[in-house]
């Protein structure tokens, strides 16, 4: 899912300086499970911004919404008339859902949240990155351990050599990918495809080579 | 406003398993608590969240005390424990918002605790008296109005 985090309060009445009527838009998909724009954090950030207006005596009007999904149409819909009664859209949504509110409605539509990865929930109020859709999946060479996106050097043929016992050199608070790889690949007995050395990946399958679009025409009509 | 003549809301979400009888004590004892405070009962601390004390914020309260079981002795095994999370995350929001996080706390006491109860709604009381009124409060509005004049 999409992990994202929200922004403060202070930065968040700065986006909305001068603005009178605002609806703080959430979404009921990946941001509601991350615990960041959910129908909950609506509730929070709305409630935080009406108590900061008060306090610095500006008049800023908060509407409360959230739908299904901010990146789907048919869901879309559903906000349309509070969109509309309003003057302009926080958007508690990741980066994919502002956008898809702000292509469909000729208004400004603010980032509430910061998109940070694609992740899971490790362990409680705990996410981790786990991918960043390089747009060439090599997973199944890695035993299922991603060196692009978990190997702070995004080395195909690692390790590097800086790693301390388990720890990455770029970051000590995140494992070494590799001293992951190694073991899991010695736990499932594939430890040969080590001995492979990789040729350069191609970035220009990812977001290196422009945003992407992906067409299935088997099911347009 | 003359922090003489300020009277402080203070409102008590009570955990019915621990204060709320805590403070059932208090009256049989005649401990006296302040008449600012509005006690809430609650199913368990656990059940309260961030939104319900921002709102309780937004609509004139002073000051909030969240009682809560002692640690390790939670009916629901773990909802004091979220309650402090809950707690420490409105702080955040009050000081990004602009107000005092001293405005909200917790504590921990038993069904037996109406002494340590009272003396911890007294000692809000005298921490929020000292900050003086919400400026989301009615008394703080009031009293803006009559400097207006």
């Amino acid at each position: 899912m999409i992990v994202a985090q929200r922004k403060s309060i202070p930065e968040l009445m700065d986006i909305l300086k001068g603005r009178k009527k605002v609806l703080v838009l959430g979404c009921g998909t990946c941001v509601t499970v991350c615990l960041a724009g959910g129908e909950r954090e609506v509730s929070i950030i709305s409630s935080a911004l009406r108590i900061s207006s008060r306090i610095h005596n500006l008049s800023l009007e908060v509407e409360e919404l959230t739908i299904e999904r901010q990146c789907d149409n048919i869901f879309i819909e559903k906000a349309a008339d509070a969109i509309n009664r309003n003057e302009v859209v926080l958007s508690l949504g990741c980066g994919a859902g502002v956008q898809a509110i702000a292509e469909r409605f000729n208004k400004p539509v603010y980032a509430g949240l910061d998109t940070e990865f694609i992740g899971i929930l490790e362990e409680r109020a705990t996410w981790t990155e786990k991918c960043i859709a390089c747009g060439k999946c090599v997973l199944h060479e890695y035993g299922g351990i991603c060196p692009v996106t978990r190997c702070a050097k995004r080395m195909l043929n690692g390790p590097c050599g800086g790693s301390r016992e388990d720890r990455c050199e770029v970051r000590e608070d995140r494992p070494c990918a590799w001293q992951l790889i190694y073991q899991r690949l010695k736990n499932i007995g594939e430890l040969d495809r080590l001995k492979v050395v990789k040729g350069p990946k191609n970035w220009n399958l990812g977001i290196q080579g422009g945003s992407r679009v992906i067409i299935r025409q088997d099911h347009r009509i | 406003m003359n922090t003489e003549t300020f009277e402080p809301l203070i409102i008590a979400f009570c955990c019915q398993y621990c204060s709320y009888s805590a403070a059932d004590l208090a009256g049989s004892m005649r401990l006296q608590y302040p008449t600012n405070v509005r006690i809430i009962r609650t199913p368990c601390t656990g059940r309260l969240e961030v939104e319900f004390f921002l709102k309780a914020f937004e609509r004139g309260a002073d000051g909030i005390l969240v009682a809560g079981c002692l640690e390790g002795g939670c009916h629901f095994t773990e909802g004091n424990l979220l309650a402090k999370g809950r707690v420490g995350y409105t702080r955040t929001f009050l000081s990004e918002s602009g107000l005092e996080p001293e405005r909200i706390r917790m504590i921990n006491v038993s069904a037996a605790g109406a002494r340590p109860l009272v003396d911890h709604l007294n000692d809000l009381l005298e921490t929020v008296r000292k900050l003086g009124p919400s400026p989301l409060s009615r008394q703080f509005q009031t009293s803006k109005q009559e400097i207006s004049v």
